[in-house]
């Protein structure tokens, strides 16, 4: 059948810089660049770029340049040419719209309509470079109550404390299995995280053998496909995540093409290579809140009670309602994503129209979980499309105790949202299991840019905290009287608990 | 007269529990009435961890998890009911249930074997891995749900009785055999949509199913295929005092998937 579909985008190579080096040709893994020996010319076919950026990254004359498609349809608010070009894929595949990463359109974020308070006159802002600020965090069930002995002046601790993970800093990287992205990837997550005091999770694909030795710093995640669990992996984390569901396609499973199930992959999710690694929409175990308890308390037998248990679900309608279950149920650490989370590979439609902002599940449930007097049994971990420090600051102040990022983190490695992760072809390296492309990322440097990353975020945060006059980042998790909204509805202002600003 | 390794896991144990305990020629004996699922696994940790290779649990009603976080040789015989999740994530010891089980036995276990003299609930091996089990009854619904192998890793799971809907539902692996023997004469295997999903491992059903899957197909075992299923039915024969050649005398047929990738062509790439 002849496409319809037009080119996304038109390759503009200046001829009078190009030298026929041919970087472009083996960097772009779409075949979109090719050299003509006869006629000594470079060729670009428009059709098969992806606007991944790295040819003109990488092109030493910095000949190339990227347009988008100006485009052949009229302009149409309601039949945009996303509308057109998606149903003539569908009308000549017949099949599910695939894509990568996080929502692209403007769905309702509220971090740009949320401002932070400073201190002025009434209250002294603290300087960061010369006082102490504390940004260190520890997720897991906090006691009611503690008790302890006073001896000559020593303290004591008679109550049992739950595990904890210790943060250095309020950011953690998510989920995002092996299989997905590439051992490099997984193990620049693995080192940075290690250096720079926190933790990475290792999605529901197993942890590669090589990787155990940064476990310590590892949040290892069981999911519905069960894949790479066994007891040594559950006992490598510092924590386990049991993962529900995700933000960029809540309710649904995943689905890993068999053509990425390479060798070393197949051998730490456990399958044959070249099946495809499906995990089912629910777990099997879990219809109710009384069987995740079982399936937390199952997970905490098997690790003699040593480890905080996440619980990951998407951020959604009742997720207040839902926490207040799952804190119940014994899970030590609520993960929540939102609507804007991100996704190797999810059908565009789940992604662009289910689950609810995070801004907002954040508020509600640790506004519930407060008003039920349990929110210090269990630590909220939000997730879902957080850009930079301001976002997390914000999330902190909402209720949230960390964060999770990886689009960010991924951008740091190198990503600029192309949006085209389900191919597997990962120009930069990132989101492949091939081993030749994956070798793009050199964990080494890969790390490195991550811990610049976390360092620049961290002390962005301190600044901000010093501005409010606050120096614990506890005095900070809750307080939602350092934020006021500015176009909102009063509903909107009620579920965040903000004031209006000049309120 | 008590041995060194008794007193040293003697010491470790909550004096509560370790009224419950007594030692009978090396034969670790538990009577579980009014003991705690935690009291109780922590109790066969300090066993595990010490050694003991014989361990019997009396009056068993309901605890849950039970050889889980175990990873030894350690032999352990249930008199009674265990709980949800019996050897979830076990790791090695051999189980005997003298009576049946409930949900999840198995559940992603890694190495060892139960045999229950009885039957089992639902989602029974449950994205099990390694190791074999064996059933001498029915088993419930979603029995073998994502069981996976790789390489030589490879469970197994053999139910004498029948199977409820959804046996071996995505399963990608291992080996999953139903040998119906309380099924009369030309009665059917009841399960529905037996193999949903399934893209790797196998089933082996011993009479007629009533109702497949879309994902998979029927065929007929082949020489490698009868190797597989003697072994097992012999040592599912020597486990329950079955008749070998009575249970062989019936036909067998294998369930396999059709592709190794089910869902491959649902997406507009």
């Amino acid at each position: 059948m002849k496409s319809y579909l037009p080119s996304e985008f038109i390759v503009e190579r200046d001829e009078d810089k190009c030298i026929r080096c041919k970087v472009c040709v083996n960097q772009c893994t779409y075949e979109t660049h090719s050299y003509d020996e006869q006629d000594d010319v470079m060729r670009s076919k428009d059709e098969n770029c992806v606007n991944c950026q790295r040819c003109v990254t990488m092109c030493p004359t910095h000949a190339l340049s990227i347009k988008k498609n100006p485009g052949p349809f009229r302009d149409n608010a309601n039949w945009t040419s996303e509308i057109i070009k998606d149903i003539k894929k569908q009308a000549e595949t017949g099949g599910v719209l695939l894509t990568g990463m996080g929502a692209d359109k403007p769905y309702l974020t509220y971090w740009e309509r949320l401002l932070v308070n400073a201190s002025q006159v009434t209250n002294p802002s603290i300087d960061p470079l010369r006082e102490p600020m504390e940004i260190r965090t520890y997720l897991g069930a906090k006691p009611d109550a503690l008790e302890m002995d006073l001896e000559d002046g020593d303290i004591e601790l008679k109550t049992k404390l739950a595990p904890q993970l210790t943060l250095e800093t309020p950011i953690m990287f998510s989920a995002m299995s092996y299989g997905a992205i590439s051992l490099n990837v997984h193990e620049s997550l693995a080192r940075a995280a290690t250096k720079a005091g926190t933790y990475f999770n290792t999605g529901e694909g197993g942890l590669d053998s090589r990787l155990y030795k940064y476990g310590e710093h590892a949040i290892v995640q069981v999911a519905s496909g069960r894949f790479g669990v066994h007891s040594n992996y559950l006992n490598a984390g510092a924590a386990i995540e049991i993962k529900i569901g995700q933000g960029a396609k809540p309710g649904i499973g995943g689905h890993l093409p068999g053509e990425k199930v390479t060798d070393d992959i197949a051998r730490t999710r456990m399958i044959p290579i070249g099946t495809d690694a499906l995990s089912p929409a629910p777990q099997h175990d879990i219809y109710s809140i009384e069987d995740l308890r079982q399936l937390i308390y199952a997970l905490k037998e098997a690790t003699d009670y040593t480890k905080p248990v996440s619980v990951k679900i998407a951020a959604v309608h009742n997720s207040a309602a839902i926490a207040s279950g799952m804190v119940r149920a014994g899970a030590d650490i609520i993960a929540l994503d939102g609507v804007r989370g991100s996704t190797g590979a999810a059908p565009k439609v789940i992604r662009d129209n289910v689950g609810i902002p995070i801004e907002l599940a954040i508020a509600s449930v640790d506004q519930r979980l407060r008003d039920e007097g349990i929110r210090n049994k269990a630590s909220i971990v939000a997730a879902g499309g957080f850009r930079s420090s301001g976002d997390v600051l914000k999330a902190i102040a909402l209720g949230a105790d960390a964060v999770y990022i990886a689009t960010a983190a991924l951008v740091a490695l190198g990503c600029t949202v192309c949006q085209k992760c389900y191919t597997g072809k990962c120009p930069w390296g990132i989101a492949t299991s091939d081993p030749w492309i994956s070798k793009r990322i050199n964990p080494d440097i890969g790390a490195e840019r991550l811990v610049n990353l976390l360092r620049g975020w961290s002390m962005e945060i301190k600044d901000m905290m010093g501005g409010m006059g606050v120096n614990a980042i506890e005095s900070l998790r809750g307080n939602r009287l350092h934020l006021r909204g500015v176009n909102m509805t009063d509903t909107e202002l009620k579920i965040l608990g903000v004031k209006m600003a000049g309120e | 007269m008590m041995g060194a390794q008794e007193k040293k896991v003697m010491a470790e144990i909550d004096p509560k529990v370790l009224s419950h305990v007594t030692v009978v020629n090396n034969v670790w004996k538990v009577d579980a009435q009014d003991l705690y699922y935690r009291e109780l696994n922590t109790l066969l940790r300090a066993l595990d961890r010490n050694g003991a290779e014989k361990v019997e649990l009396h009056s068993v009603f309901g605890q849950r998890y039970i050889g889980t976080d175990l990873k030894t040789n350690l032999n352990i015989d249930i008199f009674g009911t265990p709980g949800n999740d019996l050897a979830a994530f076990m790791n090695g010891p051999r189980i005997t249930v003298h009576g049946n089980t409930q949900d999840c036995i198995a559940n992603t276990m890694n190495e060892g074997k139960i045999v229950v003299h009885g039957r089992a609930g639902d989602i029974a091996g449950y994205g099990m891995r390694g190791g074999k089990v064996f059933i001498r009854d029915d088993i419930g619904a979603r029995a073998g749900i994502h069981m996976k192998e790789y390489m030589d890793k490879k469970p197994y799971l053999v139910v004498g009785g029948t199977s409820m809907d959804f046996l071996g539902e995505y399963m990608a692996g291992g080996v999953l055999m139903v040998l119906g023997l309380n099924l009369k004469e030309g009665e059917k295997h009841r399960a529905r949509f037996v193999g949903t999903g399934m893209h790797a491992g196998v089933i082996y059903v011993r009479g007629d199913v009533t109702h497949m899957g879309k994902e998979v197909k029927m065929v007929d075992v082949d020489k490698g295929d009868s190797i597989v299923i003697e072994g097992l039915v012999r040592e599912f024969c020597g486990y329950f005092k079955a008749d070998f050649d009575k249970v062989m005398s019936k036909k067998f047929m294998k369930i396999v998937p059709y592709s190794s990738r089910p869902y491959g062509r649902i997406y507009a790439y």
